[in-house]
C-alpha cells in the first residue's frame, strides 16, 4: 500500500515539468512586460521585475491599438455570419437529407483541410475583381466562406444527436421546414452556437495568411502588425513581448472562461462529434 | 406536394454555401491549376500555355529540394514529438490524479494562441546569440549550470528547421493530449479490470490492450498534425523571417508569388502542397464518414 502511494507521487514530476515547459513563454512575456524601461536588458531577461510598471504595455498598445480594433471589427461579423450559415447547412444535412447530400457533405468538409496556398492567387484576383481587395470586408468574406466547412460540421453533428421525432412531431402540428427550425432547433442551439462562434472568433483572430494577402497596412489585423513589429529593428524586444501578450489576450480570456466550449470546437476539427 | 416544396426549400437554403464552396474551394483550385500551367510572370495575368514547365522547374530547383528536406525533417520531429508528449501526458492524467483539470488547461492553452505570438516569443527564447550577448533559454541554461544545453537553435547549420519544431510541439502537443485522453476515457474500465484479474501487470495492460485500442486516435492525430506541418508558414516567419535554410514550400510559394511575381511557379507550389495534403486527408475523410454511417 505504502509503496503504491509513494510511486503515485512520482507521476507529478513529469506533469509539473511539462507545466513549466508550457508556461515558460507566458512567464517571460509577463515578467518582461511588467518591467520598467530602465530594467530592460537581455542579460537580466529571467529576473523578476522590481515592481509593476506598465511602460511596455502602454508602448505596445500605442503601436498596436489601431490593429487590435481592425481585428475586433473583422472577427465578430466573420464569426457570426459563418455560424448562421453553418447552422442552416447543419440542419439540412442532418434532418433534410436530399439526393446527393452524402456526396456534398464530404466535398464541403474537404474545404477545411486544403492548404490555402492552393487558392491564394485566385482569391486575391477575385477580391480585386469585385473591389473588395485591401479592406476588412474582403477579409471577413474570406473567413466566412472558408469557415463554412467547420461550422457546418459542428452543427450537423449537434443536430444529428437531436431526435428526429421532435421535427416530425412539429410537422404534424403544421410546421414547415423553416418553422420547425425556428421553433424547435434554434431555441436549443445555443451550446452549438457558443462552440462555433468561439472557434471562428479564435481562428479569425489568430489568422495571418489571409490577412497578410488581403489587407492594406491600414486594415491590418493584429497578427500582421505584430509580425511586422517583430521584424523591425526599431521596436525593442521588451515591447514586442508586451505586444505579443496583448495580441494573445482576447483569445486567452475566452480560453480561460469558456475553455470547455473551446475544447469541443477543437474536437469537432478532428471530426469527432 | 408539400414534401416536394420542402425539398426545394431545403436545397435553396443550403445552396448559397454550396455555391460559395464550389467557387472558393473547387473553382479556385482549378484556377490555380490553370495558372500553374501558364507562363504568368509579372504583375499582369498571362495565361499562355506552358505545360508542366513550372513543375519541371521546381523539381530541378535546389531551393525546392531544400523545402522538401525541411518539410520532412520538420514533420517527423513535430509529429513524433507531439504524439509522444501527448500520449505520455494523457496516460499520466488518466491515472486518477489530483488537479487533473488544472494540468489539462495548462497543457492545452497554447492552442488558443496564434502561431505569430508563439513565434515572436520563441524567437527571443531561442535567441542564438553567443558569448556576452547570451540570452533567452541559453542564458537560463547557463544560470542553471546546464551549459551543455546551450546551442544555436534555429541557426544551427543544416538542422535549424528541427528547432522550429519545438514551438510547434509547444503549441500542438496539448491538443494531441486531449485527443488521446478522449480515447482513453472511451475504453471501458471492465477491460482493464478483466486483464488485472487475469494477472496482467500495468505494462502488459498498456501494451496488449490500451495501445492497440488507441491506434485509430494515433492515426487521426498523425493525419491532423501531418497536414498542419505541410502547411507551416506563419510560425517560421515569426521566429526567423524568410531565410533560405529554414525555407518551406508555403514560404517559397509566398515569395515566388507576392514578392517575385512568379505566379506560375507559385501556383505550381500551391498545387503540389494541395496534392500532398489530399493524399493524407481524402482517405481519412472517406474512412471517418463511412464508419460514422455504419454506427
Amino acid at each position: 500500500m505504502i509503496k503504491k502511494r509513494s510511486s503515485k507521487w512520482l507521476i507529478y514530476i513529469p506533469l509539473v515539468l511539462m507545466s513549466i515547459f508550457y508556461l515558460l513563454p507566458m512567464y517571460i512575456m509577463l515578467i518582461t512586460g511588467f518591467k520598467g524601461f530602465d530594467e530592460i536588458s537581455l542579460k537580466t531577461m529571467w529576473t523578476l521585475p522590481k515592481g509593476i510598471r506598465f511602460d511596455n504595455f502602454i508602448e505596445a498598445y500605442k503601436a498596436l491599438a489601431p490593429f487590435m480594433w481592425n481585428s475586433l471589427n473583422m472577427v465578430f461579423p466573420a464569426a457570426i455570419i459563418s455560424s448562421i450559415l453553418g447552422s442552416m447547412n447543419g440542419y439540412i444535412l442532418a434532418k433534410w437529407r436530399f439526393k446527393g447530400s452524402n456526396i456534398i457533405f464530404p466535398l464541403i468538409l474537404f474545404g477545411m483541410f486544403i492548404p490555402y496556398q492552393s487558392i491564394l492567387i485566385p482569391l486575391v484576383e477575385f477580391m480585386k475583381d469585385i473591389n473588395m481587395y485591401g479592406g476588412l470586408p474582403g477579409l471577413v468574406l474570406a473567413h466566412v466562406i472558408y469557415g463554412i466547412p467547420i461550422t457546418t460540421l459542428t452543427f450537423r453533428n449537434y443536430y444529428a444527436n437531436i431526435p428526429t421525432e421532435l421535427i416530425e412531431a412539429s410537422r404534424i402540428d403544421g410546421c414547415g421546414l423553416l418553422t420547425s427550425y425556428w421553433n424547435i432547433l434554434l431555441p436549443i442551439s445555443a451550446p452549438a452556437f457558443v462552440v462555433v462562434i468561439i472557434w471562428q472568433f479564435t481562428s479569425a483572430w489568430n489568422d495571418f495568411l489571409f490577412a497578410v494577402v488581403l489587407t492594406n497596412p491600414q486594415s491590418w489585423p493584429i497578427t500582421v502588425a505584430l509580425n511586422n513589429m517583430a521584424g523591425s529593428q526599431i521596436i525593442a524586444w521588451n515591447v514586442q513581448m508586451a505586444g505579443s501578450f496583448l495580441a494573445a489576450l482576447p483569445t486567452l480570456i475566452i480560453y480561460i472562461f469558456l475553455g470547455r466550449y473551446f475544447l469541443r470546437g477543437l474536437m469537432a476539427g478532428a471530426l469527432k462529434g | 406536394m408539400r414534401i416536394k416544396r420542402e425539398t426545394v426549400l431545403s436545397i435553396a437554403l443550403i445552396t448559397p454555401s454550396i455555391i460559395a464552396i464550389a467557387i472558393f474551394v473547387y473553382g479556385f483550385i482549378g484556377w490555380t491549376a490553370r495558372v500553374s500551367l501558364s507562363k504568368w510572370k509579372g504583375l499582369l495575368p498571362d495565361y499562355t500555355w506552358a505545360g508542366l514547365e513550372n513543375y519541371k522547374g521546381l523539381f530541378s530547383d535546389p531551393r525546392f529540394h531544400i523545402d522538401i528536406r525541411n518539410t520532412l525533417i520538420f514533420t517527423i520531429i513535430f509529429v513524433l514529438g507531439s504524439l509522444f508528449i501527448g500520449l505520455t501526458l494523457a496516460v499520466l492524467l488518466d491515472m486518477n490524479i489530483k488537479g487533473e483539470g488544472f494540468f489539462r488547461s495548462v497543457y492545452l492553452f497554447p492552442m488558443a494562441i496564434s502561431f505569430i505570438v508563439t513565434g515572436v516569443v520563441w524567437r527571443w527564447l531561442m535567441n542564438p546569440a553567443m558569448g556576452s550577448r547570451l540570452s533567452g533559454l541559453n542564458l537560463l541554461f547557463t544560470n542553471l549550470g546546464l551549459d551543455f544545453l546551450v546551442n544555436k537553435w534555429y541557426t544551427t547549420p543544416q538542422w535549424g528547421i528541427a528547432f522550429i519544431a519545438i514551438p510547434a510541439i509547444w503549441q500542438m502537443s496539448g491538443y494531441t493530449m486531449a485527443l488521446y485522453l478522449g480515447g482513453l476515457r472511451a475504453i471501458p474500465i471492465q477491460l482493464r479490470e478483466a486483464a488485472q484479474v487475469d494477472g496482467a501487470n500495468e505494462w502488459q495492460i498498456f501494451k496488449l490492450i490500451i495501445f492497440p485500442l488507441l491506434r485509430p486516435i494515433t492515426l487521426s492525430a498523425m493525419i491532423i498534425l501531418g497536414h498542419i506541418s505541410l502547411k507551416v508558414f506563419d510560425l517560421i516567419l515569426a521566429v526567423a523571417g524568410k531565410q533560405l535554410p529554414l525555407d518551406v514550400p508555403a514560404i517559397y510559394m509566398w515569395q515566388s508569388t507576392f514578392d517575385g511575381y512568379f505566379f506560375g511557379r507559385g501556383a505550381a507550389i500551391g498545387i503540389l502542397l494541395l496534392l500532398s495534403v489530399a493524399v493524407l486527408i481524402i482517405p481519412y475523410l472517406v474512412y471517418t464518414l463511412r464508419t460514422e454511417e455504419e454506427l
